[in-house]
């Protein structure tokens, strides 16, 4: 099953360039959560049918793939917002960054002193490419569902990352970070609703009331 | 024990979710506090190590534990007069949240496992949200927002710097992958350099953004100012000490791997960053919360220097987190009260608190004097200490700086403080009035903080230098 790894795993740099560039929020919630989802079979395709992974695999994809994007998906109803307007970098740009950013992520992979069994594939690459492109989300974005969108990226290529060391973390730890991810989101979107409450807008640049 | 020290909160916390009455709920509160601070005391009085290799008690988690627990104890008798106050707001959410944000401390210091140390820290995040929303205005949503935002991200990077370190070990090979931090600490030589010292880069940066370490601050102002004056004191005195204690660990296992001066470089070099920052914006500062956020700001940057040098300056270290979380949460719950007799944290309404409110006023001024180090408060000492570890250790400059900073932050403290204690006293609008419940706690803080500068007990100072021993140990 190692084949399906790297074609997987493109899919996933493909979905950060889609939500890099796209400004309808409901299709970027969307395919975070086909992201999650397809992130949920990593542990198997790469460890076998093990209980470890197979655990790992069905927290992730019910959290990441199911009720993380419900979740957004009801905050966004609530507050009536589609698209995502005048970002303080535009969408273009912003889609190139995150082509150089994952150019580069490539070719620094190289340089890293990785274990051998590591040097050849796309692990690495893609985890480093796709928390670069939620932190450009992140920094570029002025609604306040499109950063939790971003964090949610950051975490979904440290989840990457965290496949290969699946050794060092054991399953309750792995279901507690999970969790914590899920209860994390779970409050972001309260908040979220309270904004919009406040200010009729969940774009953050209200938020500056707050200064020296 | 120790599990039961973790858990019996969170039971608290459901009880407290199905209890209807709102004095009875406000009471779970010092009840619990009491309880913990008492199994607390069992646990450090204790003789057993680790229970399991998940949790256990060191020297360090020791430490930490008696000072978050003791804080909590005072701040949980204080905020039953609060939430009294508070009956417009209700206490639905804010009892079972400081509950479950307990627990959560607690396994974060108890923690033996770099894992379970994230996760539990990550839950205090969450758990702290709620309180700091809890006025429920513009500014606080913006101030949660702010908070919640980067100290997740913050965080999360924590949680990269963790798996650059279980890969340190697994290129390292030759030994077991795993988080344990016993095991990480007996094997320290193998893992690879570069991933582990990756790993210490982003274990500093994302546990230095939860303890507020400059350039990493900028949520702090802005959450203490909001959040009401004890889950500003549970913040400053308690939360950021564990998450010094989580970089602390970072700190040990480079040590162990014998590149301690590295990170004690680090340490250093934020920790005089945060010190210079805090020292700028507290001059002329309007605002007598986001000040003490500053003053916050600025402690750890001691802390972190502190660390940095080593030697008899981590002894002062140790003693300065003690110190410093007992001043901040005297000072955090009289600043509260003065908010709450005011209706206001601006100097342009606040002043003339001291003949006003002479207990709060009082306190306030008092605490004002201890945490900028004058004699005979416990901070003169602990500053003292670590001033002298540095002149000690050679580092003329680097103390010449650290006395330079630290008398501006004298002066930039002194004239907002001073502006909002002296003068004529003022009629108050609102009914407040202080309560037995509400300066208590702040009192016996602030004489706590006294003691320790003219005394400190043999069995603490035996404390402080196990634990300065923990971060000493070269391989």
């Amino acid at each position: 099953m190692m084949e399906l790894i790297n074609p997987l795993l493109l899919a996933v740099i493909l979905i950060n360039f889609y939500t890099l560039g796209s400004a309808r929020l409901v299709a970027c919630i969307r395919v975070v959560a086909i992201q999650g989802a397809l992130l949920a079979l990593l542990p198997l395709l790469s460890h076998g049918m093990t209980f470890h992974a197979m655990l790992l695999a069905a927290e992730a994809f019910c959290f990441k793939g199911v009720v993380i994007p419900w979740l957004l998906l009801r905050a966004i109803r609530r507050v009536r917002i589609r698209r995502e307007m005048e970002p303080i970098v535009g969408f273009v740009p912003t889609l190139i960054l995150g082509v150089l950013t994952t150019v580069g992520a490539f070719l620094f992979a190289d340089l890293l002193p990785l274990a051998p069994e590591h040097h050849d594939g796309m692990f690495v690459p893609t985890a480093l490419a796709t928390m670069f492109s939620g932190f450009l989300l992140l920094i570029t974005r002025r609604k306040a569902i499109t950063q939790i969108l971003g964090y949610l990226m950051l975490e979904n290529g440290i989840f990457i990352f965290a496949v290969l060391l699946s050794a060092a973390m054991p399953v309750m730890v792995e279901a507690g970070i999970l969790l914590d991810l899920l209860v994390g989101v779970f409050v972001m979107g309260i908040v979220v609703n309270q904004i919009s409450r406040e200010f009729s807008t969940i774009n953050t640049e209200r938020l500056t009331a707050l200064k020296e | 024990m120790l599990l039961l020290l973790i858990l019996f909160p969170l039971a608290v916390a459901l009880l407290a979710l199905l209890l209807p009455w709102y004095q009875a709920r406000s009471w779970l509160l010092p009840v619990s506090g009491g309880l913990h601070l008492c199994l607390a005391g069992i646990c450090v009085a204790g003789s057993d190590y680790a229970s399991s290799p998940w949790i256990g008690l060191d020297a360090l988690s020791r430490l930490v534990l008696i000072v978050t627990s003791l804080l909590y104890a005072g701040c949980a008798v204080y905020a039953v007069g609060y939430l009294n106050l508070r009956r417009d707001r209700g206490n639905e959410t804010i009892v079972p949240c400081l509950l479950v944000f307990l627990s959560a401390m607690t396994l974060a210091i108890a923690a033996r496992h770099l894992g379970l140390l994230w996760m539990a820290v990550e839950t205090t995040t969450l758990a702290s949200a709620p309180l700091i929303y809890y006025n429920r205005n513009r500014l606080s949503i913006e101030a949660t927002w702010k908070y919640l935002l980067l100290c997740s991200v913050g965080i999360a990077l924590a949680l990269l710097g963790i798996l650059f370190i279980a890969y340190a070990a697994l290129v390292g090979g030759d030994m077991p992958i795993s988080l344990q931090l016993d095991t990480l600490l007996a094997n320290a030589s193998q893992l690879s350099r570069p991933w582990l010292h990756a790993g210490f880069v982003f274990l500093l940066v994302g546990f230095g953004t939860k303890m507020g370490l400059a350039p990493l601050h900028s949520w702090k102002p802005d959450a203490y100012g909001e959040a009401p004056g004890m889950v500003g004191a549970l913040l400053a005195g308690g939360l950021t000490s564990v998450a010094f204690l989580a970089i602390l660990r970072a700190v040990q296992l480079m040590t162990a791997a014998g590149d301690g001066a590295m990170a004690r470089q680090a340490l250093l070099g934020m920790g005089l960053l945060s010190l210079l920052l805090a020292a700028i914006f507290m001059v002329r500062q309007p605002d007598i919360k986001r000040l003490l956020a500053y003053s916050s700001v600025e402690h750890m940057g001691i802390l972190a220097i502190g660390v940095g040098i080593g030697g008899l300056a981590t002894f002062g270290a140790m003693l300065h987190l003690v110190n410093n979380a007992l001043t901040k949460g005297c000072l955090f719950l009289s600043a509260g009260n003065i908010q709450r007799a005011y209706d206001s944290k601006r100097l342009s309404k606040v002043h003339g608190a001291l003949a006003t409110l002479p207990i709060s006023g009082g306190v306030f001024l008092a605490g004002f004097l201890a945490i900028t180090g004058s004699p005979p408060f416990g901070l003169f000492m602990s500053e003292f200490t670590i001033l002298r570890g540095i002149f000690g250790n050679g580092q003329f400059w680097i103390g010449l700086l650290m006395i330079l900073l630290l008398a501006m932050v004298f002066i930039g403290m002194g004239a907002t403080v001073l502006t909002a204690t002296q003068g004529e006293p003022v009629k108050l609008e609102s009914a407040y009035k202080d309560s037995f419940l509400l300066v208590i706690s702040p009192l016996l803080f602030l004489l706590m903080v006294l003691l320790l500068g003219v005394y400190l007990p043999e069995p603490l100072q035996r404390a402080l230098r196990e634990a300065a021993a923990l971060l000493e140990v070269q391989p």
